[in-house]
Formats: structure tokens, sequence, C-alpha cells
């Protein structure tokens, strides 16, 4: 045995403090090794959480994603034509393409999410009634086609047009608003890993929507988590499908490039 | 019909252990939620899960207004003989859901 060495001890006391303190960066750490210190959500998670995500058998998104694969070749509107019709098999046509949007569309010269995405699909190609803002339809549709791009890299933003709005984005990102006074970056950029209440603060890398949340009991969009955070700093959320929100979204999926994708989350 | 989610290994050898994961889309609408106009939202849960194995009741479980929409139960059985495992999800409505899965025990 050697002898007892105070430096020493105090240090080793001093990291436990460190680890009691930050739990959640620590098993980060452990989970997937990033360099670069940017952490999906579920990071943040308990242990309990991340086995339901992993788990196919246990992740409730999966429910939805199974009525999303019906949904794929069911025949729709006046055209009678189904996703299946145009798109033919998921798996190899959908596959990366949850991971760039949201993306440029020319028509409207702005970007659209993949839920706008989907009902402009409706529209133009089934000649069928858009789906409502977090409908269960829409909900499945777009976590069906997110699980073609589980396990791949964000690419979002990458189109060269979509270089103002990811500013503007980027600027929704850091403007203080609501009573509360804080913007986007006052949690998740400055005090991510700390706890608001009992949970823990994430980094805001939207990287496994739509997601299965605990707290709400179902799925939910990026638009439903953006609009929870409006509220809780007491400020008044947008509308559905307003273009700040797609801007944010897009802002947000561009901070997480080359993240990896796990849709269908779960948050807790 | 309501979507599922079971997960039994399709071949085990006899007298393990297996497990049992069930999932099952449903709101599990507690009875205290009051709505736009201040009535109450009828109860409507699954209260009651039953597995059988080959006939044999294995597992039973009541299910309560506290507990999650989309329940996840999970449980244990030995595995004795090829066949099928039954389970049935019973609601507030008197509804029974059942689905079958064969397993293969060699």
């Amino acid at each position: 045995m050697t002898p007892r060495q105070p430096g020493r001890m105090t240090a080793r006391a001093a990291l436990a403090g460190l680890a009691a303190a930050l739990p959640a960066v620590a098993c980060l750490a452990q989970q997937d090794g990033r360099q670069d210190g940017r952490l999906s959500g579920s990071a943040f998670m308990s242990a309990e959480t991340r086995e339901m995500q992993a788990d196919d058998a246990a992740n409730p998104g999966m429910l939805s994603v199974l009525d999303g694969e019906a949904l794929w070749s069911r025949k729709e509107g006046a055209a009678g034509r189904a996703c299946a019709d145009c798109h033919s098999d998921a798996a190899t046509s959908m596959r990366g393409v949850a991971a760039r949007f949201p993306a440029f569309d020319a028509a409207r010269n702005a970007p659209v999410n993949l839920d706008q995405r989907i009902n402009i699909c409706r529209a133009e190609k089934q000649g069928a009634a858009p789906f409502a803002w977090e409908s269960p339809e829409i909900l499945a549709l777009s976590a069906y086609v997110g699980l073609q791009s589980r396990g791949l890299p964000i690419t979002a933003g990458e189109d060269p047009r979509l270089a103002p709005f990811i500013e503007r984005g980027r600027g929704f990102y850091s403007l203080r608003q609501g009573q509360l006074d804080l913007a986007c970056a006052s949690c998740h950029d400055d005090n991510w890993g700390r706890l608001l209440g009992s949970s823990p603060i994430p980094q805001a890398h939207p990287t496994g929507y739509p997601i299965y949340r605990l707290e709400w009991q179902g799925m939910g969009s990026l638009q439903r988590r953006l609009r929870n955070c409006l509220a809780g700093v007491r400020a008044e959320p947008f509308a559905y499908g307003a273009p700040e929100y797609v801007e944010l979204e897009l802002f947000l999926m561009t901070r997480a490039h080359g993240m990896v994708m796990e849709t269908p989350a779960v948050r807790p | 019909m309501a979507r599922t989610l079971i997960n039994i290994p399709k071949q085990t050898r006899r007298g393990e252990v297996i497990e049992i994961k069930t999932l099952i889309a449903h709101p599990m609408e507690t009875g205290f939620r009051p709505l736009a106009n201040g009535s109450l939202a009828p109860r409507d849960i699954i209260n009651r899960l039953v597995c059988t194995y080959n006939g044999e009741e294995v597992f039973r479980a009541d299910l309560f207004p506290a507990i999650t929409a989309n329940p996840y139960v999970a449980f244990t059985t030995v595995a004795t003989e090829s066949g099928e495992i039954a389970l049935s999800w019973t609601d507030d409505r008197g509804q029974t859901q059942t689905e079958t899965v064969a397993i293969k025990v060699e």
C-alpha cells in the first residue's frame, strides 16, 4: 500500500462530486463517445428510458410507426393513389429523407418541414385534404418516414438556398422573449446539463422527432415541443406551421448536422 | 382493433424461462380529466390483461386508472410445450382484444 496522498484524495473527491452533480453528462460520454461535445437528448435520460427507446417492442413510438406503415399503402384522395404508388418501398425511397428536412421548396421559395411536405404531397399528388397538425395520421406518417433515417446522420441545411432561413432561425434562437425574458440559448447553450426543476436541460438537438413523450403519453412533433418551450418562458406561441417555427426547426437541425437520427425517440 | 406490439421468443428449449413483452395502444382515460365544458371524460381503461399458454392461464393483471396510456406489461413464464400463447386485453366498455403468438419448444 502506498501512503495516503492527500492531494490525490482531494482530486478524487472533487471528481466524485462533479460526477454526482452532472450524472447526465457522465453517462453520455459512455453512451456515444462523441468528441465534439454535442449530446442528443437521450444522453440526459435515465437508463430505463433509454432502454425503452432502444427496444422496438417496448418503444411506444413504434405503435405510431405501424400506423404510418399502414397509411403509406392506403389509397387516398381524388387521385386514389397511395404514397407507395409513387414512392414504392419506403425502406429504400425514404432512406435519409427525414434527416435532411426541413428542406427548400422551390414552389414556395421557403423551407418546409416533413409534415408540411407530406401534406403538400397529399394536396398536389393525391388530391386529398391535408392532415391536421398533430393529428395521429400526420405523426404516424412522419414517424414511419423518420424511421427510415434511424441511425443515419442529420444532413439538413446543406442546400445553399436555405442560408438566409437558417440565419433567421439562429436569430430566433438567440432572441430573448416572454415574461421571463429568456432566449432558447439562455437554457440550451448556457445552462445545458443543469437542472430545471428536477429535469436536466438538454442541448436542444432535435434528433428523434416525432417523439413519444412520456409526459404527453403520446406522440408529438418538434413544433409541439417548441410551443411548450415558448409557453414555458411565458411567450405567446405561434400558430402551427408559422414560418418562425420552420426556420427555428431548420436552424436546430443544421446545428445538429452530423448527429445520428433516433426517430421514433422516447423522451421523458 | 388497437395496435399491439408483442415480443415472445419464437423458438426456445423446454424448461427455459421466457419473457413476454406486451404493448397496446390505448388512451387509458382515467375518468378524472375535465373536458372543456367542465364535465369529466368518462373512464375508459384497459382493466385486465390475461395470458394463456395452450389454454391454461399463466398470467393475469388488473390495471387501474393511474396506469399510463399505451400500457407496457412484461412478465415471464416457463416454456413447457409447443403451441399458442394468447393475450387478451379487456377494457371498460367490455371489449376484449385477443392476439395469439405461436411458440416452438424443443
